[in-house]
């Protein structure tokens, strides 16, 4: 007889001795708090990004080659347009489940890069990063930035108003950088912009490729690490010490809960690619040099980097009559390198600060490391101030602040506000601290009344 | 002097007179009370009441007879007064701007631009002065388009070329330097061509050699067309790009998937 769960698996591991491996990541512990599930989401976000688009490079052709269009979409009945533009706006209208896709796709990657800011801080306030998985800490900052650069060239692949205009910016960002930006950026667009038509082949095999694989690599070596290192747990009893992993296995507890988020998450972006339209390129029109539309913007993931090249005021750094670093590069490469280091190398200079260099296993509550919490939201709050003012003329528009009115404050209030949320977040956490311990020496006051109390009823 | 140079030499001269008189000028060109009219209104718009309502409400900036006044000077009802001429501005310049509410101009110096306000004159008193306003010069008449001659894809190469980079490619509206530029999606077709041939405030203005009346009748038509334009992804969230597409992934998907992680990890319960 044979038996159809048994023999397969037998044969199986014969061939492949995997059994204690599998045993041993079926007993992997996860710890139980919620907050370490937003990295699952970011992974499962990938997973649909990474299906929906297989299916749009079916469709999609990434060439700039001229034809005209002739199709459902009225207003560009007729318009000469570019192979890459009417295959997007084709899967948008005559492919079946093209639209569902496209708008899923991208409503992925908002997610994606969404779900990626709130892990990573979720990491930070919790000082998760700390030894011994700062490795870890470095690729998933990584992560994000490569993530940041696929999604720029996602929506800069389908040639329509908007993304011209994105990569007309993302030209002059690369060539402000100094000494080496102009022959850099005239190698990746092979000609002055727009470019030659292999720059839409390098950018094709870049976005639908060469990036994904890195992802995919680098996800792979993110979830090695802490597997190999553990997570972090929070310290909810006394059980949880810094030498004793306690959390649910992976079967059968986590599993159930793993694919549970999975089948969410691909839910909702499928639901939101369903219901709300995202990046109507038919309603853009074609991209041409000369062309421009009012209030273009880049997706949400970029826009501190628009609010930076707008904060900065407008200076070069001029020797003689040769600009040697054009004013974009402040805002475009200089303000996100910036941002990275500090982020890369807080672990360290966390270290060096507090001088605590042990292992950590046991992730900090963020009211208990009051002046990391204080740096953080300070930082955010930074980053975040520039992000909003990339959206300065929308506000102006929405609510009639104008435009230098809030130039002005925004000049001012990102470093005003941070310093002013730097104290008034340590007080607070101080304050929350102290008010712990008070609850804790009284229960331990209580507790050894009541042993006293225990011990004298015992002795009558 | 043409309309555009004069226009920039009123914000220098503005400029000039909020410098040299202070604050209080400011005041002084508060909004008008409300608006002059004549004791008796004959049943009929006619060149007479145009007259009338134009020497009550318009005269303290447009001087007599539309001659202009370049240098403000306080007018009826201390009414700052500033405003260029209007022998040739014709039928379809008074058209323009008395049903778009700009005028009677309630403050001189507002920022960004002139600001609208509401149609204060009924329609046979505003018929009246647009027939007096045409009275003083030789002015292009109200124009005439028909739309429906138009090409909708035209339309949008046409308004993608020439207006899209300050009214937004589905005529959203938005920031340029020194002027909110205003949405299109309440205008009658008309108002859009009589726009196009003045350009109000800084908006260039577009002669039949730029823009062909054929050509504008096509314009006209994809404006009209953004009122509803094509959301086939659903909800157009104001069809404005990617602003509101990161308020939805950050306050719709977030706070959604936020939720599911809180409910997916609530803790075991431990004895
Ligand atoms: C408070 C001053 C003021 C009053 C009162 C006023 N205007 Fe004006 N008007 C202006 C100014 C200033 C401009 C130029 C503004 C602009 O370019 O938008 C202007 C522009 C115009 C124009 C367009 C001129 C052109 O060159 O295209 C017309 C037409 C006009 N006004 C008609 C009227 C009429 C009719 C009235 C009376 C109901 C009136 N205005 C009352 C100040 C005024
Ligand atoms: C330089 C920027 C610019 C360009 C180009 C431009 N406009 Fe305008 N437009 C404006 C501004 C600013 C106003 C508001 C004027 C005011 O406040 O008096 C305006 C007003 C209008 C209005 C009146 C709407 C209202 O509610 O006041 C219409 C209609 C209009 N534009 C249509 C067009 C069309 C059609 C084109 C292209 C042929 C075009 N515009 C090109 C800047 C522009």
């Amino acid at each position: 007889m044979i038996d159809p769960v048994r023999d397969p698996v037998r044969f199986i591991d014969e061939r492949t001795s995997a059994a204690p491996l599998i045993k041993k990541a079926m007993r992997y512990l996860f710890p139980d708090h919620w907050s370490f599930l937003l990295g699952e989401v970011v992974l499962y976000s990938f997973i649909v990004l990474i299906a929906t688009g297989i299916y749009l490079t079916l469709f999609f052709v990434p060439s700039t080659a001229h034809t005209i269009y002739h199709g459902p979409y009225k207003p560009l009945d007729g318009q000469t347009v570019s192979d890459a533009y009417k295959s997007a706006v084709n899967l948008s209208f005559s492919v079946k489940a093209g639209l569902l896709m496209r708008q899923t796709h991208h409503w992925a990657a908002d997610v994606f890069i969404a779900a990626m800011a709130m892990h990573l801080m979720r990491v930070f306030f919790t000082g998760a990063f700390r030894k011994p998985r700062e490795l870890i800490w470095l690729i998933g900052l990584l992560l994000l930035f490569t993530s940041l650069l696929e999604g720029y060239l996602g929506y800069s692949l389908v040639d329509d108003l908007l993304s011209g205009m994105g990569l007309a910016i993302g030209y002059g960002v690369g060539l402000s950088i100094p000494v080496i930006g102009g022959p850099m950026t005239l190698a990746i667009f092979g000609a002055p912009f727009p470019g030659k038509p292999e720059f839409w082949s390098r950018m094709f095999i870049t976005h639908v490729l060469l990036i994904p694989l890195l992802l995919a690599v680098l996800i792979g070596l993110h979830l090695s690490l802490v597997a190999a290192r553990h997570h972090t747990q929070f310290k909810e009893s006394a059980r949880h010490t810094e030498r004793r992993v306690v959390g649910l296995p992976t079967f059968p507890a986590q599993t159930p809960r793993s694919i549970a988020l999975l089948l969410f998450t691909a839910a909702v972006l499928f639901l939101l690619g369903g219901l709300i339209q995202i990046n109507p390129i038919w309603q853009w029109g074609p991209f041409e040099p000369w062309l421009a539309t009012n209030g273009a913007q880049p997706d949400w993931y970029l826009g501190w980097l628009i609010g930076a090249l707008r904060l900065m005021p407008s200076f070069d750094v001029t020797v003689g009559h040769f600009t040697l670093v054009p004013n974009p590069f402040w805002g475009g490469v200089l303000f996100p390198l910036f941002v990275l280091a500090v982020l890369a190398a807080f672990p360290w200079v966390e270290r060096r600060l507090t001088g605590d260099r042990r292992v950590h296993n046991l992730a900090d509550r963020p009211r208990n490391a009051p002046n990391r919490t204080a740096f953080g939201v300070a930082f955010l709050s930074w980053v975040f101030l520039i992000f909003v003012f990339g959206a300065a003329d929308r506000i102006f528009v929405l609510w009639g602040l104008s435009y230098d009115t809030q130039l002005f404050m925004f000049r001012i209030g990102i470093w005003v506000v941070p310093l002013v949320l730097f104290f008034v977040v340590r007080r607070v956490c101080r304050e929350l601290r102290a008010a712990d311990l008070l609850e804790e020496d009284q229960e331990r006051a209580e507790r050894a009344v009541a042993q006293r109390e225990g011990a004298v009823r015992a002795g009558t | 002097m043409t309309c555009r140079g004069w226009i920039k030499f009123r914000s220098v001269a503005a400029l000039t007179v909020v410098v040299a008189l202070g604050t209080a000028a400011i005041a002084a060109a508060q909004p008008q009370s409300g608006i002059v009219r004549p004791t008796y209104e004959p049943p009929k718009p006619s060149l007479k009441l145009g007259e009338q309502l134009y020497a009550g409400n318009c005269s303290t900036c447009h001087g007599i007879a539309g001659a202009g006044i370049t240098r403000g000077r306080l007018g009826a009802g201390h009414v700052l007064g500033e405003g260029p001429p209007l022998r040739n501005v014709g039928a379809q310049g008074a058209d323009f701007y008395l049903r778009m509410g700009f005028m009677p101009l309630r403050n001189i110096y507002s920022q960004p631009g002139p600001q609208r306000t509401r149609v204060l004159f009924t329609n046979k008193e505003i018929e009246s002065m647009v027939m007096y306003v045409a009275s003083l010069g030789h002015g292009p008449g109200i124009p005439h388009p028909d739309p429906a001659k138009g090409n909708l894809s035209t339309g949008l190469q046409l308004f993608t070329d020439h207006c899209a980079g300050c009214h937004q490619v589905l005529a959203r509206g938005g920031f340029v330097t020194g002027a909110l530029v205003p949405p299109l999606q309440t205008l009658t077709d008309r108002q859009i061509a009589q726009a196009v041939r003045i350009g109000p405030y800084l908006m260039p203005r577009f002669s039949p050699k730029q823009i062909s009346n054929a050509q504008l009748d096509s314009i006209i038509k994809y404006v009209q067309w953004t009122n509803r334009p094509d959301n086939r992804g659903g909800w157009g969230i104001g069809n404005v790009g990617p602003i509101p597409e990161g308020l939805v992934a950050w306050w719709i998907a977030a706070p959604l998937l936020l939720i599911a992680c809180a409910l997916i990890g609530r803790r075991f319960k431990r004895s």
